[in-house]
């Protein structure tokens, strides 16, 4: 009688096959395409009037070929831009030189001060591409800050982890995002 | 009458699960084969900033991108160049390339089209400025500037 081969056991096999199947969930998540979302102001009309900006309202960053900052009119540096813009569009202390602030009846959120600041930002053909996301960064940062500190306020939690879509858009509307870049041109050095 | 009865107790046979490892299998390979990733080849070299402010681009689907950077093959140059679907492409190119890109959409998608700018860390800002001034011109205003996410930046 010939001795029987014993049976490989195959319940392992569920295992390896749960292995792979998690190994390519994880790994094709991981593609997400991450970045920063701007939107682009429409094409300037030839009949459209300059709008009347009252120069207190703006907050103006230029950045030169050699990556350096011009904020307000003054050489700046990127570590306290973040602080200057919250500053100017939060305005805490009523200061006349910042951004003026009009209180709006905001649903979920009653009066808050909308802040009517607009912070101009103009680049060189010359600038890097690098720096220019620094600036970007910092300012999406400042106003992701407001948001945050807004949210805590009303809500108690921060403006990420709002669930509800009508807050967010409260929020969104307290503290509207107004980042004019200017049509290009040579600032140059 | 007793012969009829069963000796012992009765036991429910196990599950077999002999089937699971082929259930698996199944799924393992729906998601390798409905996961195909974009396989577009880079012809232009794509170091892309950090930034710690970054936001998930969803539904890929709407998203359509413009390399910028310099061409990975050196006898090209160094100059940064535009990369369009597979090939390079000029300033002027972008606006036919939007136009396609948008046709391919559903209609009630095409508000909601994004333009995902991966621009090499190095590049100036001048072409990119050229590209964002064709996308104006072609109504593509929703952008996306491709960064990774860092948890500090280092000035």
């Amino acid at each position: 009688m010939a001795r029987k081969t014993p049976e490989i056991p195959g319940s392992s096999l569920a295992d390896i096959a749960f292995l792979l199947l998690i190994f390519f969930l994880v790994t094709t998540t991981m593609d997400i395409d991450m970045g920063i979302t701007r939107k682009l102001p429409p094409p300037p009309k030839e009949e459209t009037e300059i709008p009347d900006i009252k120069e207190r309202n703006v907050f103006k960053i230029l950045i030169n070929k050699n990556d350096r900052l011009l904020v307000e009119d003054k050489p700046g540096n990127i570590r306290t831009l973040r602080e200057k813009v919250k500053e100017f569009v939060d305005n805490p202390y009523g200061k006349d030189n910042l951004s003026i602030q009009k209180t709006k009846n905001i649903e979920h959120l009653g009066k808050v001060e909308v802040s009517e600041g607009v912070i101009s930002l103009k680049n060189d053909r010359g600038t890097s591409y690098e720096m220019y996301i620094k600036v970007q960064n910092e300012l999406a940062a400042a106003f992701n800050e407001l948001k945050n500190e807004l949210a805590k306020e009303k809500f108690g939690i921060k403006y990420e982890d709002i669930s509800n879509q009508d807050y967010i858009d409260a929020i969104d509307k307290a503290i509207p995002v107004a980042i004019s870049e200017a049509e290009p041109e040579n600032v140059g050095g | 009458m007793g012969k009829f009865r069963k000796k012992g107790k009765k036991e429910t046979p196990g599950i077999s699960t002999a089937s699971l490892p082929d259930i698996i299998f199944m799924l393992l390979f729906f998601f390798m084969v409905s996961t195909v990733m974009r396989t577009e080849s880079l012809l232009v070299q794509v170091r892309a900033p950090g930034a710690t402010e970054v936001q998930k681009l969803e539904k890929k689907s709407l998203v359509s991108f413009i390399n910028i950077g310099p061409p990975k093959d050196e006898n090209l140059g160094t100059k940064p160049r535009i990369q369009l679907n597979d090939q390079f492409a000029t300033v002027a190119d972008v606006r036919e390339f939007i136009h396609a890109e948008r046709q391919a959409l559903d209609e009630n998608e095409r508000q909601f089209m994004t333009t995902s700018l991966k621009v090499d860390k190095e590049t100036n800002m001048g072409i990119v400025t050229d590209v964002k001034q064709e996308l104006r011109q072609v109504g593509a205003f929703k952008i996306n500037y491709s960064t990774r996410r860092v948890n500090e930046l280092n000035y």
